[in-house]
């Protein structure tokens, strides 16, 4: 009896003080898809992250990851899970392997296979020639890379990417678009992203949601939901628009905006 | 089943102690990596021994014992140049939730006292270049050290044990201020008086009344007096040494578990 949806939530809520975050968010990711979490900084994406991979109690609602409640069995989650935050997270002052070797650890990998996991995650991720250089010598795209590589080495059933490409060059970012894709493909990993690039999610993801001020404003595969546009080449920034009555440009704030452009300073 | 059990529970006890340390060899891979801020740090207990030490040892002010004023103080000196860098500790706990490492690693399944711990045994791994930088110093004022093997392993003891106690508390403070500037506010506050309310450069017999007081509960009155008792030719240790270990340890437990609650909230 498994459900085909790896990760559901149920009126999920977080407020901080007076701001609500996130209300009354409900989503349900099927088993193998690519799920984009759409919205502009500021729209809550960030939150339902943290809620889902059960570093943020919810204020109410719940959510399950393979139908384990995350806050009451947060270490089964966290077994099944996979994360990648949107900031710089790999550890500039270690070599690439090394990165990869605390995380096998800390992932309980059994002595015996830690070393084939590291180097065959270093190989799909094509890191195996700068595996031991110092982190701070590696580009933008090849430092998402090994985050990948880090996140995937315990075989996650589902992997939450919080802003995969945000900072990150063409050439860099259609790299990390190929190795999402590879994942999903040879280990039919279920993908959880985050982006505010609209064409991104439309090239990557089979189901996308739209989230505007903390609320989910429509949920569909990109096809069905710019076809429901009755405009022709419809995108899904149209969508957006549509949905939620706003350009996307509006949200976001001094915080966010400082911590995206330290992020893009750190990958430059 | 019984037996099942035991190994079971044998089994997580060892994966538990397995993570601690292998964030302690993070830090000690790191620190091989790039060994500069190890001399940078060799300026502060240089200037304490070699010129207000020298310089006090020529007025002879303080009653010592038998004990010159530079043999009493050189044991307080390792023990306040481990405390500068341990109450310090909690600027990384900031800059890893900054950099999204923090996050990492509490999605992972690890016990949140391992990570704890961990970073303690980290700071502890630190604090023994300090060792290596006051003995050389000591040797330099021309002060005799006990080199019996046994109590050098106990100081590397009490060494790793007093910079685990204070930079928990330092990692504690971190997680409630959560932001660099008001934790560098609080750090700078604590230093000194941690530092002039012990037995580190004066017996606490010459202190006032409320001082020898606050000097009895401040942990490093037992880190000095233990070091007292076993760095030196013709020391000795006012609490007994065994008492001094008790009470570091039993410190660092306590700071241990009330951390492991209170460090899941930087990320919040």
């Amino acid at each position: 009896m498994r459900s085909m949806s790896i990760l559901t939530s149920e009126h999920l809520c977080r407020s901080f003080g007076d701001l609500k975050a996130v209300n009354d968010f409900s989503i349900s990711v099927e088993n193998g898809e690519v799920f984009g979490l759409l919205g502009p900084n500021g729209a809550g994406k960030t939150t339902v992250i943290k809620m889902v991979t059960t570093l943020l109690p919810p204020t109410s609602g719940k959510a399950s990851v393979g139908g384990f409640d995350v806050v009451h069995n947060a270490g089964d989650v966290r077994r099944l899970i996979g994360y990648v935050p949107q900031m710089l997270s790999a550890d500039g002052t270690l070599t690439g392997r090394e990165n990869l070797m605390i995380f096998a650890k800390l992932y309980d990998i059994p002595k015996a296979d830690r070393a084939v996991r590291v180097e065959d995650s270093l190989e799909f991720m094509d890191l195996t020639d700068a595996s031991d250089k110092l982190v701070r010598n590696y580009s933008g795209g090849m430092i998402r890379r090994l985050e990948i590589a880090q996140s995937m080495l315990h075989r996650p059933r589902l992997l939450f990417l919080d802003e995969p490409t945000i900072g990150l060059d063409p050439v860099g970012r259609r790299a990390v678009w190929e190795h999402i894709q590879r994942l999903r493909n040879e280990y039919g990993t279920t993908i959880f992203l985050t982006t505010h690039y609209m064409e991104e999610a439309d090239n990557l993801c089979s189901t996308v949601a739209i989230m505007h001020l903390g609320k989910l404003a429509i949920v569909g595969a990109p096809s069905d939901l710019k076809a429901s546009l009755s405009m022709e080449d419809a995108t899904l920034d149209d969508v957006f628009t549509h949905y939620t009555g706003h350009i996307l440009e509006s949200g976001g704030s001094f915080r966010d905006a400082r911590s995206t452009r330290r992020t893009a300073r750190r990958l430059g | 089943m019984g037996l099942q059990r035991l190994t079971g529970v044998a089994s997580s006890i060892y994966s538990f102690f397995d993570k601690t340390a292998s964030i302690g060899e993070m830090e000690a891979r790191k620190l091989r990596h790039d060994p500069t801020e190890l001399i940078t740090r060799a300026v502060q207990p240089a200037l304490w021994l070699l010129v207000f030490g020298e310089v006090l040892s020529n007025v002879r002010l303080i009653n010592t014992g038998n004990l010159t004023y530079l043999a009493f103080m050189a044991p307080g000196i390792l023990a306040q140049s481990v405390l500068f860098i341990a109450i310090f500790y909690g600027i990384a706990v900031i800059w890893e939730r900054d950099l999204g490492i923090l996050h990492k690693f509490l999605v992972s399944p690890t016990p949140r006292q391992a990570l704890v711990l961990g970073k303690a045994l980290s700071a502890g791994i630190r604090a023994l270049s300090q060792l290596v930088i006051v003995y050389a110093l000591t040797v330099l004022v021309g002060v005799s050290i006990n080199w019996n093997p046994l109590n050098l392993l106990l100081v590397m003891v009490v060494v790793i044990l007093g910079s685990a106690l204070f930079s928990t508390f330092s990692l504690i403070i971190a997680s409630l201020v959560k932001t660099r500037e008001r934790f560098m506010g609080i750090g700078q506050v604590l230093t000194m008086p941690l530092f002039f309310a012990s037995n580190a450069i004066y017996p606490i017999a010459i202190m006032p009344g409320w001082l020898q007081v606050i000097s009895r509960v401040n942990p490093l009155t037992y880190e000095v007096d233990a070091l007292r008792g076993l760095m030196i030719v013709g020391g000795s240790s006012s609490y007994g040494v065994g008492f001094d270990l008790l009470v570091l340890f039993a410190g660092m437990i306590v700071l241990v578990i009330i951390g492991s609650k209170l460090y899941p909230k930087v990320v919040m």
